[in-house]
């Protein structure tokens, strides 16, 4: 047992601090730093920097572009991006569809996709959730009808994250209505510029535009976009959702909201002295700061797990980190609720030009801690997460 | 970074665990908490047969050299099997402190009789109101000669009933908070003016409020330098905090265990309660809990090497934290899972629990550590 990291391992995360530092566009951190949205512009030249560098799809096998790092070097370049922070490669075509494609996808798929996604030309969306499907994913419903060479696809797919940029989805389909729910649906992916596809903007609580409704109306899409088998496509979602288990914890992210919370409480006064002075407060910030440290012992011990034993199963203490990292982004959303006080009621008055740093900060506290709740839904929440414990780790 | 056991490491936790599966279930216990002084002298003798008791000491001291993560895989043992034997504080507080701080004649002294399994150890440190201050200290120690008068009273020291050497925290100079002035001395617990009330404590182990009337001790009593000793205390004392994380550990393991055996088990409405989503739900916080404890009682493990005294107290308060939270929620679901047969002292499950509610209060409980971390500036 040995919790130091090599030489070799801390010289690599000099290396990408170093790199981030140098390469992210100063606007681009301070907006995230604020919690504010980005365009799509912003994102996707950061994205085209990371993917020059090498660096956009490091998880990829080498073949297809990755980079060959080991367990512990993702680790440590996920925790550098979060906490930097710079944005994280866009999941859904990064670590969704492109290992979907690469693992059961033909030749000619590979090579015209995987290109794409890593170099973003192709802005990719996810096509699972219904109206009537959430946390019950199998019972989807959205149909995909063989006529000749193509698909037609007609349904709905909801909570379509960042649809309103999308060139591509990568879609679950009924295409067998009499077979058993899971048995019966294929993987499936399209343009969003085809005919027949309606998006419509989801606003959520905290004001902003992040997911959406997608309609799919006598979609006609050719029969070579099945991604593998027909019918096998609720296997590969599987793969898919196992695929991201250490990310999730949101380590990095955590870690630099705590650091922004403390210095923003040794800034902003409450009884004629920086909140920090407040003892109630300070303790609040210290449970929070440990079990943020037991949650990176956590994800650290399944980090080293994969790389010893790699990731054929999963590790019982990979089950936490869902549960855990999203309690407590939510706990840092509480957090600087509290060191606004008052001043989290206004709207975002002051804009995001820069031009009132004093005030600049406020404006994205209440949207984001409104936005955060979130993150005990998205990806299973944490209720299926405790299914998912109680059955598969626990055997009940 | 590596978390896993080395070759030596994995035989060592075999031995122990299959030393305490062969005599220490719960019905042996039972037995060894009617021995005389509350456990049992075989079982000693088999901690000390597998050199367990020797464990932390350096070879030269007839020792076999074994480090934090030994005394973790002990300790995870001690606490899943819920050990009476005074391993804590002989071995790892009065051991801490020998192999700290004894010079050559002192671990000559008593090193062996710790190693072979003869004598044992207790800790009297506590006061009437010192509570968790390891620095507030009233019992005095004057020079008398070379050597010192102890007066003063100590109280819940564990094993202090039975130990034969008393390690006794003592101001030489100074006021009660005064975080100099303190020294460590060796006390033969015969010793003229040492009286002992003895007691069980709550968790089936033996404690006793001690006395010290005019003892005299020579000037080989004191352990380290008896002016300044507050240093030496904190660092031993932040052993025994990592070694009670570890227990715990073992104890929550071990709770969670035969908790989801009982709710596999027990039927009511024609089915296993088990099968319920409140229930269930219910086992897998305990789960995370016991995870994140898992992960911190490694971390203070690792922690206890640190050169730099004040991040090792920190990362050790921050452990004791989570391991507080986690323990009060694994020990308190434990029970309310069991439902009516976990209140009873027939079913082992309420003997776990009360050992894990001592630890929380042992060394500083979780308000303690949590303010401890806050005031030194956090942890991120």
């Amino acid at each position: 047992m040995d919790l130091a990291f090599t030489k070799e391992e801390q010289a690599f995360r000099e290396e990408v601090r170093e790199f981030f530092r140098d390469n992210v566009p100063p606007d681009t951190r301070r907006k995230l730093v604020e919690g504010r949205h980005l365009s799509k512009d912003e994102m996707v030249t950061w994205w085209r920097i990371l993917n020059k560098k090498g660096w956009g799809v490091s998880h990829w096998p080498k073949q297809y572009g990755g980079t060959g790092w080991t367990s512990v070097q993702h680790y440590i370049f996920n925790e550098e991006l979060q906490s930097y922070p710079a944005p994280q490669p866009l999941a859904f075509g990064v670590s969704m569809v492109g290992p979907v494609i690469y693992t059961f996808g033909n030749e000619e798929q590979k090579k015209q996709y995987l290109p794409r996604i890593a170099n973003v030309d192709d802005w990719w969306c996810q096509g699972f959730s219904e109206p009537g499907s959430g946390s019950d994913l199998a019972s989807l419903k959205t149909k995909a009808e063989r006529k000749g060479d193509k698909w037609i696809i007609n349904g709905q797919k909801t909570w379509t994250t960042l649809a309103q940029h999308a060139d591509m989805i990568f879609c679950l389909c009924r295409t067998d209505p009499t077979a058993k729910k899971q048995m019966g649906i294929s993987f499936i992916v399209f343009s969003m510029k085809s005919k027949g596809v309606t998006v419509r903007p989801i606003q959520t609580i905290d004001g902003g535009v992040e997911v959406n409704e997608v309609f799919f109306d006598d979609v006609e899409v050719p029969y070579e976009n099945l991604i593998g088998e027909e019918n096998k496509g609720w296997d590969y979602a599987k793969f898919l959702l196992g695929n991201e288990r250490t990310g999730i914890a949101r380590v990095g992210v955590s870690k630099e909201r705590l650091r922004r919370i403390r210095d923003l409480a040794s800034k902003v006064e409450s009884g004629g002295k920086p909140i920090i002075q407040d003892a109630a407060f300070r303790e609040k910030l210290a449970a929070c700061e440990i079990e943020l440290k037991a949650l990176e012992l956590t994800q650290l011990r399944v980090v080293a797990d994969e790389g010893k034993h790699g990731k054929g199963k999963p590790n019982p203490a990979s089950s936490v980190l869902k549960i855990k990292g999203s309690e407590i982004q939510q706990t840092t959303t509480e957090l600087l609720m509290e060191v606004i006080g008052p001043f989290a009621a206004p709207y975002d008055v002051h804009g995001d030009d820069g031009s009132n740093e004093a005030m600049d900060w406020t404006g994205q506290i209440a949207p984001s801690y409104f936005n955060n709740r979130k993150v005990s839904i998205y990806g299973g929440s944490n209720e299926i997460q405790r299914n998912i414990i109680a059955k598969a780790v626990l055997g009940l | 970074m590596d978390f896993d056991l080395n070759e030596e490491q994995r035989l060592l936790k075999e031995s122990i665990d299959g030393l305490l599966t062969d005599s220490y279930d719960f019905e042996s216990r039972k037995k060894y908490m009617k021995e005389k002084g509350g456990w049992s002298r075989t079982v000693w003798g088999k901690l000390a047969e597998q050199g367990l008791l020797g464990l932390p000491f350096a070879e030269a001291d007839g020792g076999f050299g074994g480090g934090g993560v030994e005394t973790m895989i002990v300790m995870e043992a001690l606490g899943k099997a819920l050990v009476l034997e005074p391993y804590l504080a002989t071995v790892v507080i009065g051991g801490g402190f020998l192999r700290h701080a004894g010079s050559d004649a002192q671990k000559a002294a008593h090193v062996p009789g710790i190693v072979d399994g003869s004598k044992t150890l207790a800790f009297a440190q506590l006061e009437k109101n010192s509570r968790y201050d390891l620095f507030d200290v009233t019992t005095t120690a004057k020079k008398k000669g070379d050597g010192w008068v102890i007066d003063g009273e100590k109280f819940v020291v564990l094993n202090g009933e039975n130990a034969d050497t008393l390690i006794v925290t003592a101001r030489t100079k100074g006021d009660r908070r005064d975080k100099s002035g303190i020294g460590v001395f060796l006390v033969p617990a015969n010793a003229k003016g040492v009286t002992r009330k003895s007691y069980p404590t709550q968790d089936g182990l033996h404690a006793a409020d001690i006395t010290f009337t005019g003892v005299e001790v020579g000037a080989d009593a004191a352990l380290g330098n008896p002016d300044d000793s507050l240093a030496l205390i904190e660092r031993v004392v932040d052993e025994a905090r990592i070694a009670l994380c570890a227990e715990a550990v073992g104890l929550m393991d071990e709770s969670l265990k035969s908790t989801v055996e009982y709710i596999k088990t027990r039927k009511q409405f024609g089915v296993a309660i088990g099968s319920f989503q409140s229930l269930q739900h219910r086992a897998s916080d305990m789960f995370v809990a016991a995870e994140q404890a898992r992960s911190m009682s490694m971390f203070a493990t690792m922690a206890g090497d640190f050169e730099d005294a004040k991040e090792r107290s920190s990362a050790v308060a921050a452990a004791k934290v989570q391991i507080g939270k986690s323990l009060k929620f694994v020990g308190q679901q434990a029970i309310q899972l069991h439902g009516g047969i976990g209140m009873t002292m027939e079913a082992k499950i309420g003997h776990y629990f009360k050992r894990l509610t001592m630890i929380e209060n042992s060394f500083g409980d979780t308000d303690y550590h949590q303010r401890r971390v806050a005031d030194g500036g956090g942890l991120i």
